[in-house]
């Protein structure tokens, strides 16, 4: 705002302590997964535990075969949730985009009734379950979430603006099909779109539990978030984790609390270490859905 | 031969003009919409053709046509309940502290955010805040659970017990849940509604600024007379679209953060909580459709009204 180069550091200050309030329930959820689980149980979850212990990491590793299933479902639904809906997103963007086309009047109508209207969860679970009968598949966990009237209108948006008409008339000048023209030459110049959208998308497939908790009762489908959910909201499914793993290690007490946090931050984790790199991306997403919001 | 040519030549003309020649002209074009298409028809068309089923007495032996229609006996029960009045007051009463809290810290917060000069300091501050943002609400479940936890917990054990107060069953004690869902809220959305009035904020002419700084205009003049003026449209956008949607409720705060705790229903039970259980938890399908239809007509009308408000004030920021 103004041309003073310092900050004041009044400023500083409060952004510090947003900043911090933003962190410190992750930091929480770290110190309770690395303490001692008696100190846990006798002083409560610490920011500063007194004693470390990496026992619930242990355990977790004598039974590593269900979170790595998990997470092996989370990586598959995630991959090809993005890879088909960046396909099929962008297809009908690039149809949509071209200025001759005779339905995309109707297309644009067709999409927007769908962001402002919806039938509700009741048909909707019954679509699924009843009619096309994937429930307790991955396909009930990677349809729903395949195109979204709002990722079709802003890549849409990106392609009418950024790609000039005549490039795509000069390469069906030269014979290129439709086809042709959105494979070399759509995709590839679209890869900052792609990039923001698939992020978003990544995001959301990653992050999803409520099509598992919807769909889902076969244990050996259950993505990462959602065998994070069972173990927060379910005593039981926590104790039989630990109890698999409690059979193979010399422990006395079951390190439940800790066990349960480490969970959370075996989940946690790699996002938060990839999260600094895609911060630029996300942001970019952000404010473009705003905008066209 | 020639006049064969121009004749085909006209032949293929008329045929183009011909709304069905027109089309196969396009067909390409169609075809790679068509998956999309396709997709939305699925998830989203289908669903909207099954909102008969709030009029049926939906019985899964029978199937979904052989169910006998009931009229608006459905919607009978549900309001003779109270718990239409009860949820639909909740999730209004939650939108609106959300919307109004978010607003103005995220303001608040951008601001501040456009303040700072150092790049690598502002890029730190702006990840921090949108963290929260990118995870997702499970894990949100999880840090709560830290805090709250009644036996173990941070709030329990280093708050309320060290200042001589009595620990809190929080997940039995619903009169606590409107406050701590405002926060969990807050504390994950704040970030981003902030980022995207930074993006606005930095839109803003420099311009404006130096002309003010050479008038003498002091801080706290440039942002009430030059920034929020400036991002007003922003705003107005954003809340309206928010007011749009004031009807639906986010499913994963209210049911995660609370940890689908049953005792905290008389002031955490939302529609989408309401939809949910009756779906999945009591079988109750009447409820469950004729609840969800109601959202979705509502939210429809308040969609459409505020489309209108929109266009009102700014013909190319509205939705349609």
């Amino acid at each position: 705002m103004s041309t003073n180069k310092r900050t004041n550091p009044l400023i500083i200050a409060v952004l510090s302590l947003f900043s911090l309030a933003c962190l410190i329930p992750f930091w929480l959820v770290l110190t309770v997964s690395i303490a001692d689980e008696k100190e846990v149980l006798k002083h409560g979850y610490s920011f500063w535990p007194q004693k470390f212990s990496f026992v619930a990491y242990q355990y977790l590793m004598q039974d590593a075969e269900k979170i790595l299933r998990a997470y092996g479902v989370s990586i598959f639904v995630t991959v090809v949730g993005v890879v088909v809906s960046l396909f099929v997103t962008s297809a009908m963007a690039f149809a949509m985009s071209r200025q001759d086309f005779p339905l995309r009047g109707a297309l644009s109508f067709y999409i927007l009734i769908t962001m402002l209207f919806s039938g509700g969860l009741l048909p909707w679970y019954l679509v699924y379950t009843r009619f096309l009968h994937v429930q307790d598949t991955l396909l009930a966990l990677i349809i729903p979430g395949l195109i979204g009237g709002f990722n079709v209108i802003i890549m849409r948006t990106f392609f009418t603006t950024s790609i000039p008409p005549s490039l795509i008339d000069s390469a069906q000048i030269d014979g290129a099909s439709e086809y042709r023209t959105y494979f070399s030459i759509i995709l590839p110049l679209s890869l900052p779109v792609m990039a923001t959208i698939g992020l978003f998308i990544t995001v959301s497939y990653w992050n999803d539990w409520f099509t598992s908790l919807v769909f889902i009762q076969n244990e050996k489908l259950f993505s990462l978030q959602y065998l994070l959910n069972k173990t927060l909201m379910n005593a039981s499914f926590l104790q039989s984790i630990a109890n698999k793993a409690y059979s193979s290690t010399a422990q006395v007490t079951q390190p439940l609390e800790s066990i349960r946090m480490a969970m959370a931050m075996i989940a946690i984790g790699p996002l938060v270490l990839v999260f600094p790199f895609l911060q630029k991306y996300f942001v970019k997403g952000l404010t473009v859905g705003a905008v066209k919001g | 031969m020639a006049s064969v040519e121009v004749l085909e030549a006209k032949a293929s003309i008329t045929r183009s003009k011909t709304r069905k020649g027109k089309l196969w002209k396009y067909r390409s074009l169609i075809i790679l919409a068509l998956p999309g298409i396709l997709l939305m028809f699925i998830n989203n068309y289908l669903p909207m053709f099954g909102i008969f089923l709030a009029f049926k007495d939906l019985n899964y032996t029978d199937g979904i046509w052989a169910s006998k229609w009931v009229g608006l006996n459905n919607f009978k029960f549900l309001f003779a309940s109270n718990d239409a009045w009860v949820i639909i007051r909740h999730t209004i009463f939650y939108n609106v502290a959300f919307l109004i809290i978010n607003t103005i810290l995220a303001i608040l917060l951008a601001i501040l955010l456009n303040e700072v000069k150092n790049k690598f300091m502002s890029k730190f501050f702006q990840s921090t805040v949108i963290l929260p943002n990118f995870i997702s609400m499970v894990i949100v479940g999880y840090l709560v659970y830290g805090f709250l936890n009644p036996d173990l917990g941070f709030v329990n054990k280093f708050i309320m017990e060290p200042m001589g107060w009595e620990p809190v069953n929080w997940y039995a004690a619903p009169e606590h849940w409107p406050y701590i869902l405002t926060i969990v809220n807050t504390w994950k959305n704040v970030g981003y509604a902030a980022v995207v009035y930074l993006a606005a904020i930095i839109g803003i002419d420099q311009e404006y600024y130096e002309a003010a700084v050479i008038d003498g205009a002091s801080r706290w003049k440039q942002m009430t007379k030059i920034t929020i003026p400036l991002i007003a449209p922003v705003i107005i956008i954003l809340t309206l679209l928010a007011i749009g949607r004031i009807f639906n409720a986010d499913f994963g705060l209210f049911y995660q953060a609370t940890m689908a705790s049953g005792m905290l229903k008389s002031t955490t039970d939302v529609i989408d909580t309401y939809v949910y259980n009756a779906l999945m938890v009591t079988g109750d399908t009447g409820l469950a459709s004729s609840a969800g239809l109601l959202q979705s007509v509502v939210g429809f009308v308040l969609i459409l009204s505020v489309n209108l408000i929109v266009r009102k004030f700014s013909k190319e920021n509205a939705l349609f």
